[in-house]
């Protein structure tokens, strides 16, 4: 969620009221944003040495609240101290629209564009910063780090239309860049910012594109390289009297939210607001931009009521939502209907439901009747696997052993080459951008989580005997999601002798509770009739040699091999740092089931 | 309670060579009461007291016990006494030497006592000063300072209150708490420790010793012996508390035993756009391999867990009447999210973005288990009723680590559909659902999630924290999330979710998430963890 910094005595003589840190906290709760913090109560000396500030948390689709202009807005409405504005655009006296045109090769980069002028604004240090911090709000959250959209800001005075936005290969755009006095061409500019703390994680946008966007006046004068940076020459400053606002896009409904936001904040500054021509036939986008009408839509009286719990009168309803910066007017047709006017601030607004939380939240979420309808039945059921996983972890512990719960993601190293085991390529689930190398896979074994568990607690007196029951995973090509997972038992113990008989008696023990009973392996691959588990030595790098056993299991004429106990080889203690014998123990327990 | 004595106290204890309770025993034979200031003075108080006790757990003694205030000499004042006070000193090296020139004094008597000695030797009028030296005017003197000085060292007391002040001023003395006791014969009183057995064993009882036998008594101040326990995981028995809720709730768990799932569970068909910031890289796991999901189809060994699970509520509500299931149609709900997305459908003029196939069928590791929710809640489409589920598993987040963030924690997750469910009904659900925990009085805020409309977090008061503190999260799924399964509009779902560790944490007062979860966890924190009763505190 972004946090949105504003001038508490700004805030406060914008809402016409002095609100103790404590008030407005409760106006932010009940309105749905959060007062994170009121600078006025900090002690760290950065805080100290400007007014104070209020930082706001602002839901993540509230794009008409990334501003102190939205949210003083917002609030003001909520709070009955004015409705909200409707935006209207005036034409030029000359009648002459300010024009762009957009050229085909732009396709081939980015390939949609939007924009409108400001006229006659007045900027002071305030509304100018919280311009340019709107428009970094916007590229941070809607915009996902300007690879959708991006805005250029211009001062008019200083360019000359009609404009164009084209895409040519980066050799041939050489323009002064913003606040730098050299000519540089696209590559040059790329090798420039590529140390660049702030510009430096756009670059990648365009940088091995054949051709890069740009925007011309003219003159020939380039206005921006979208979506990395501005030319120098229309720079917007304190006095700029007439912004021309381009807006270059993937997304052709983010590009007219972006344009919406900046003019429903911005546009109040201004004398007018003044729409441009867009000629963009290739892609039928030629249009007059921005389209400033609030979206019609239809909501139901019935479903408003039904589902907040109230019972309220159109006419109610129609009030409460006018705090939320709609218009209401009953339906011409249907009584049972609403029109709902949603202004261009509202982009977050996309269904009746949407409506119906606004009503919520102006009724005050905390004053709806809390009833809960006595209607529904329900019987409930565990989860099969997690019965039976929740009888073998009782069953561990009561046999004297703790449980653990290490991670589920874990390296490659600890999940193979640690335990001498070798990664056949088509088992484990891998991942394709973790953070550390301690995330690389999902463990295909129980062991590494209870080896390093006992490796963090060598302070611990031996013995020690660890288990765990859970999940494991594999891929699996034959499934929708092309892997699964398998509930695994898994148990180590460390001692000063190897505990070798004390996993194999846990698995007797464990046996016995799953009413499975002993056999010898001649017994068990001799009758197929007869049910049972048994264990065979096997030969396995895991362990020491000879010391350890695969264990077989009959169950209703089938057999399985469902897991494997014995002493850890040594190179296998000292991977992972276990100053002692330790025997292993662990079972597939799905077979179970 | 490591390194404290456990079961009976073994007897008899020798201390320095000396049996101790055996000397007292002779003591008290000759003289009752006994002073152990006056007759045991050299032995350390701990000692006395132990064989003391030893002896009165089997009455064979009673003591009292006297608190005193003992005055001890510094080491300057044992000099004194030995060697005379500094005042002594200036007198008797002036009357030695006849005269001494003032500056001379530190050399002859040392630098402390010529400072000291001869400002009193002046005020007991002993010396006075000739020019620029010192003479005698007293012939004999009484070194007072020296004699109570010695009186304290020898009595270890000073009854003029006064006094005692000015030489604690003066850094001469200390004085400190010393216990001493008055002891006497007690009823069982005896020459000799009797001979005690430790235990009554099966011989004992075979041969009737045990009529005659002397028990050593047992010591009830220590803990008994170490059972070497097995233990369940603090987190899983929390976990259990949750389960035992929603069981008695009526919720039917779900089957959540897959880590892997495609951007349609976890996220399109949740209404979560493509670009949504949850399914960046910073946020989500990624899978490399295997590289892609299939397009959602039917899933029959799920399927038939859900059957068997949902068995008893099919029993129990049955009717006469055949009821008519829709199957479902894997093909439709699929176009239904593309349009839902792309063009907006289901009274929603969607997100209006081209939707991508490729985006879709990414595999991730699940960010929630609101997946699962949502291929439950698509089952329930085929015959749409009142239905109660909820899951407790592992999620995974690509988060930096630290102290209250790991990439993987448990979420838990309820959900139940029902025909004209109202948002205050959810309230007042999830306030029975907590006051379960102890915890009263929520607050509702409201919020954004994607797939919810509307999203409440849920506050409760922490006494202990003394503030509001968040939760939990919930709200009414999405109409874009429900209709295109096929449920009908009227039939309303809430969803609401925590993490199991969050209000672990907050109950047992745990500040980093990983001394709970994960391989770093130290085993004496799961062995000696209370079992869990969210209901008491």
């Amino acid at each position: 969620m972004p946090t949105i910094s504003v001038d508490k005595a700004a805030l406060f003589a914008a809402l016409e009221k002095e609100y103790t840190t404590e008030e407005f906290d409760e106006l932010c709760f009940e309105f749905g944003i959060e007062l994170d913090e009121d600078t006025s109560q900090s002690k760290k000396p950065e805080d100290l040495a400007q007014p104070p500030q209020l930082k706001i948390e602002i839901p993540a689709n509230r794009y008409d609240m990334l501003c102190f202009e939205g949210i003083a807005l917002n609030l003001r409405v909520f709070l009955e101290k004015q409705k909200l504005p409707k935006w209207t655009l005036t034409p030029p006296a000359s009648g002459e629209l300010e024009t762009l045109t957009i050229k085909e090769e732009t396709m081939r980069i980015r390939p949609l564009c939007s924009g409108v002028v400001l006229r006659n604004i007045k900027f002071d240090k305030a509304r100018y910063e919280s311009f340019i911090a709107l428009q970094d709000k916007l590229h941070q959250n809607l915009a996902r780090q300007r690879t959708l959209v991006s805005i250029g800001t211009h001062d008019l005075d200083m360019i000359k239309g009609p404009f164009t936005y084209e895409a040519l290969p980066p050799e041939e755009i050489e323009f002064v860049p913003l606040n730098q006095t050299q000519m540089m061409n696209g590559k040059e500019i790329m090798e420039f910012y590529d140390k660049d703390k702030h510009l430096g994680r756009y670059l990648h946008i365009i940088r091995d594109s054949p051709v890069y966007p740009v925007i011309f006046d003219s003159h020939r004068n380039v206005l921006s390289l979208p979506p990395i940076i501005n030319g120098n020459l229309s720079k917007i400053t304190l006095d700029t009297k007439n912004v021309f606002i381009e807006i270059t896009a993937l997304d052709k409904t983010k590009v007219e939210i972006v344009n919406h936001m900046l003019v429903a904040m911005f546009g109040g500054y201004a004398e007018s607001i003044e729409p441009i021509n867009i000629i963009s036939p290739h892609n039928k986008e030629s249009r007059e931009a921005p389209d400033l009408a609030p979206r019609e839509m239809q909501a139901e009286v019935d479903y408003l009521n039904n589902v907040t719990g109230l019972n309220i009168s159109p006419s109610d309803i129609s009030n409460l939502l006018e705090r939320m910066g709609y218009i209401v007017t009953p339906s011409g047709t249907d009584s049972k209907l609403l029109d709902v006017s949603v202004p261009i601030t509202r982009a977050d607004v996309l269904h009746q439901c949407d409506i119906m939380e606004d009503l919520a939240i102006a009724w005050g979420f905390n004053k709806l009747p809390r009833v809960y309808p006595n209607k529904s039945a329900a019987v409930a059921a565990p989860l099969p696997i997690n019965k039976l996983g929740d009888i073998v972890r009782f069953e561990a512990a009561a046999s004297g052993w703790s449980e653990v719960m290490p991670l589920i993601l874990c390296s490659h190293d600890e999940n193979f080459g640690w335990l001498n085991r070798k990664d056949n390529g088509g088992t484990a689930i891998k991942l394709a951008n973790p953070k550390t190398a301690e995330y690389q896979i999902v463990r295909t074994s129980l062991l590494p989580g209870l080896l390093k568990t006992i490796s963090s607690n060598r302070h611990h007196a031996v013995p020690i005997k660890v288990f765990e029951v859970s999940d494991i995973g594999f891929i699996d090509l034959s499934k929708e999601r092309k892997t699964r997972n398998e509930r695994h038992f898994a148990a180590a113990i460390m001692g000063k002798t190897s505990g070798f008989e004390q996993v194999h008696g846990l698995l007797d023990r464990m046996m016995l509770m799953l009413k499975s009973s002993f056999l010898t392996p001649e017994e068990g691959l001799k009758n197929d009739k007869l049910e049972g588990y048994w264990i065979e030595e096997v030969n396995d790098p895991t362990f020491l040699k000879g010391h350890s056993a695969a264990i077989k299991i009959n169950i209703a004429g089938v057999h399985h091999t469902i897991g494997v106990f014995g002493i850890l080889h040594p190179s296998v203690l000292h991977k992972f740092e276990l100053p002692y014998p330790v025997s292993t123990l662990e079972i597939n327990l799905e077979v179970f089931l | 309670m490591a390194g404290r004595n456990r079961g009976p106290v073994p007897v008899p204890l020798e201390a320095q060579n000396r049996n101790l309770t055996q000397e007292v025993l002779d003591a008290l034979d000759i003289k009752s009461p006994l002073q152990t200031s006056e007759d045991f003075p050299s032995i350390p108080q701990p000692e006395i007291k132990a064989a003391l006790d030893r002896l009165a757990s089997r009455s064979m003694v009673q003591y009292d016990t006297h608190e005193t205030d003992q005055v001890i000499l510094t080491k300057e004042s044992e000099t004194i006494v030995a060697d005379g006070s500094h005042e002594f000193k200036v007198w008797d090296a002036v009357r030695q030497a006849g005269k001494i020139p003032i500056k001379e004094l530190p050399k002859v008597v040392g630098a402390d006592s010529a400072k000291v000695g001869q400002g009193n030797a002046f005020k007991n009028k002993w010396i006075k000063k000739d020019g620029d030296s010192l003479v005698l005017v007293a012939k004999e003197v009484k070194d007072t300072t020296k004699d109570i000085l010695k009186d304290i060292q020898e009595t270890k007391s000073l009854s003029d209150t006064k006094l005692l002040n000015d030489l604690k001023k003066r850094k001469l003395v200390t004085t400190s708490k010393v216990l001493t006791y008055t002891v006497t014969k007690g009823p069982k009183y005896a020459k000799e420790m009797p001979v005690e057995v430790t235990d009554l064993t099966a011989d004992m009882l075979a041969n009737g010793a045990w009529e005659m036998a002397n028990f050593k008594p047992y010591n009830f101040n220590a803990l008994g012996a170490s059972q070497n326990a097995g233990t369940l995981h603090p987190l899983n028995k929390v976990r259990q508390e949750f389960r035992n809720i929603f069981f008695n709730q009526g919720f039917v768990e779900m089957p959540t035993g897959h880590y892997v799932d495609s951007g349609f569970w976890n996220f399109d068909a949740l209404f979560v756009p493509q670009q949504h910031p949850a399914r960046d890289m910073q946020d989500t796991f990624f899978i490399s391999d295997p590289p892609k999901a299939d397009k959602p189809r039917p899933d029959p060994e799920t399927e038939a867990q859900m059957d068997a699970m949902e068995a008893g509520y099919k029993r129990l509500f049955a009717t006469p009447e055949k009821k008519e299931t829709k199957p479902r149609n894997y093909e439709e709900y699929w176009q239904n999210i593309k349009e839902v997305h792309q063009n907006g459908a289901f009274g929603s003029i969607g997100y209006r973005y081209p939707w991508s196939e490729d985006e879709c069928l990414r595999l991730v590791l699940r960010t929630h288990t609101t997946a699962v929710s949502t291929w439950v809640l698509h089952r329930l489409a085929e015959d749409p009723r009142p239905a109660r589920y909820f899951s407790i598993d592992r999620v995974f987040r690509n988060e930096t680590v630290d102290a209250t963030h790991l990439a993987e924690f448990h979420q838990i997750e309820g959900v139940i559909a029902d025909f004209g469910l109202t948002l205050g009904g959810l309230m007042r659900f999830l306030e029975d659902f907590f006051s379960k925990m102890g915890i009263e009085g929520l607050r509702f805020k409201p919020a954004y999630n994607p797939y919810t409309e509307p999203s409440m977090e849920v506050f409760g008061y922490h006494v202990g924290l003394g503030k509001w503190v968040e939760i939990g999260n919930s709200g009414m799924f999405r109409p874009e999330m429900l209709e295109p399964m096929g449920l009908p509009k009227d039939l309303r779902v809430y969803g609401f979710g925590l993490s199991l560790e969050r209000p672990t944490m907050i109950k047992y007062g745990v500040s980093n998430i990983r001394e709970l979860l994960g391989h770093k966890v130290d085993l004496g924190f799961i062995e000696s963890n209370a079992a869990v009763r969210l209901d008491k505190n």
